[in-house]
């Protein structure tokens, strides 16, 4: 099992504010890595510095070492738009761009510089089917993408992310704006996309976690407190606030 | 208890009352404005008002062709000078500059130049274009009509495109697009009907002024087709004719004036249909 991500000693500060204290963890290639905690841990934070989205704001800093595939991506000089087309991003609370369905999707074909309109039809075809989306909106992929439901927005932003083929899917706790309904299809298509990608989600819901993950890593106060198996961090966690936490005994 | 009751429904009812009055007292005169710009106005609207030259001073007959080519000529090349840079500065302030100390002062410097006195940029134009180059011209009067439209679009503009939402941004980011096609693919399309409204209200706005152009492009009796000469637009033609000591002149001038009131109205409604379109 190959390691994707290797996060060594990472440290992030929000201005003068230390949000990441001495991260340490390994996300497997073509697994689920679930990152739970209580609001405020550190969790987003963390997901945020994969793709090196905090670059947007300034004043922001990191120090430690985020490898992708062996490679520092907090290097000075690093292609941040390569970067993000190798590690895509699923928010939480559903992003569709201004403009039809199919386009939304064609999008991030264009950036890639796919330029053939058969190519990137059934590409946008493929990413849909991908994200079991296909069937409810085949007839009205020229509808603007705001007008689809809340949870049929989110596997659209899924199936967006997945339409350029990165390397690692990141996900921002995807189903917390959606209904159970939604939340399950999104979790059966999690199970899906492992097969082909890295991902690392980010939840509130400890279920979940359990659920679609093989890795699980508990955030505290801007810490890894555990990061071990799925199985063990639910079944044998090491450490007692961990188990407290997933006793729900706070949190 | 009773009283309380009573007191609260007495208190309601003078309320709405002094509401309900204020607001007919507003709409009461512009009503009046209306019903006086289309009952003179009308008279005066034939074939000849958009057709001929005026007739020479006293006599009946003649229209405001000219003016009304004038008028056109001056908006749209404001329009192509005020719009462009309006966007791209409220493209700036809502993209890039956002907290930066720049940003800041273009905001001020918009916000004091949407209240600046339209005549005072009349002056300002005058000093700048029309003594160094030695004469009136239509390009002057374009150019202070230009100013006077780019605050107004530079806010509109900023103000639109900050309703765009940034995870929308983000999302664009994440997926590997660099910032500018970002905000042209993405955030020009959530906002762009705003900013048409922004435009086309700026555009009313303008096709209004008298003073700027008093000191611009001032005036002309005939034809003309020459951006760089004199141009009698609508609007100084109602100032000069309604001033003037001829009864075929004041109807002239209120033809004017109904011509500008409808276009304005019909651009006010056009950006209003847009934006209620599938906003």
């Amino acid at each position: 099992m190959k390691d994707k991500f290797t996060i060594k000693d990472l440290n992030f500060w929000y201005g003068e504010k230390q949000a990441l204290k001495n991260i340490s963890l390994v996300a497997k290639d073509r697994k689920v890595t679930a990152l739970i905690g209580p609001s405020g841990c550190g969790k987003t934070t963390f997901l945020r510095c994969l793709n090196r989205m905090h670059d947007l704001y300034p004043g922001n800093r990191y120090k430690g070492e985020i490898l992708l595939d062996g490679r520092n991506i907090l290097d000075k000089g690093l292609d941040l738009i390569k970067l993000r087309s190798k590690v895509g991003m699923v928010f939480q609370k559903p992003t569709p761009f201004p403009m039809s369905i199919y386009e939304n999707i064609a999008f991030g074909l264009k950036l890639m510089g796919v330029k053939s309109k058969s190519e990137i039809s059934g590409r946008v075809e493929k990413a849909l089917k991908d994200s079991a989306l296909w069937e409810e909106i085949k007839n009205r992929l020229n509808e603007p993408a705001l007008s689809l439901s809340g949870g049929q927005q989110q596997r659209l932003c899924i199936a967006r992310a997945v339409a350029v083929e990165p390397e690692v899917i990141l996900m921002d706790e995807p189903c917390s704006a959606l209904d159970p309904v939604a939340t399950a299809k999104i979790e059966d298509l999690m199970t899906v996309l492992k097969q082909s990608y890295t991902v690392i989600i980010v939840t509130h819901n400890m279920q979940q976690a359990a659920r679609v993950s093989e890795f699980t890593g508990f955030f505290m106060l801007g810490e890894v407190v555990e990061f071990d198996t799925t199985e063990r961090i639910f079944t044998a966690p090491s450490n007692k606030l961990t188990e407290d936490y997933i006793t729900g005994r706070f949190g | 208890m009773d009283t309380h009751y009573i007191k609260r429904q007495t208190a309601n009812y003078a309320a709405l009352t002094i509401s309900v009055l204020s607001a007919a007292f507003g709409i009461f005169f512009l009503f009046w404005i209306l019903k006086d710009v289309f009952v003179f106005g009308f008279k005066a609207i034939n074939i000849d008002f958009f057709t001929e030259l005026p007739a020479p001073p006293g006599m009946e007959g003649g229209g405001l062709a000219n003016a009304i080519l004038g008028t056109l000529m001056i908006t749209v090349l404001a329009t192509a000078i005020g719009v462009p840079a309006g966007i791209m500065a409220g493209t700036y302030l809502s993209e890039y500059g956002r907290k930066s100390r720049m940003a800041s002062v273009v905001r001020f410097t918009s916000d004091i130049l949407v209240s600046a006195p339209s005549i005072v940029i009349g002056v300002f134009v005058y000093a700048l274009l029309v003594k160094p180059l030695g004469g009136f011209s239509a390009i002057a009067g374009a150019v202070a009509l230009a100013i006077i439209m780019l605050p107004v679009v530079v806010r509109t503009s900023e103000e639109m495109l900050k309703l765009v939402p940034d995870a929308t941004r983000e999302a664009a980011l994440a997926l590997g697009a660099p910032h500018w096609k970002v905000t042209i693919h993405v955030v020009y399309r959530g906002a762009i009907r705003g900013i048409v409204t922004g435009v086309m209200l700026a555009v009313a706005r303008v096709s209004g002024e008298t003073a700027p152009l008093l000191f611009t492009s001032f005036n002309n009796a005939f034809w003309n087709f020459d951006m760089t000469e004199p141009t009698a637009t609508l609007t100084v033609t109602i100032f000069n004719y309604a001033m003037g000591p001829y009864d075929d002149w004041h109807q002239k001038a209120w033809g004017a004036a109904l011509l500008i009131t409808v276009v304005v109205l019909l651009v006010n409604m056009i950006s209003r249909i847009i934006v209620r379109g599938k906003a």
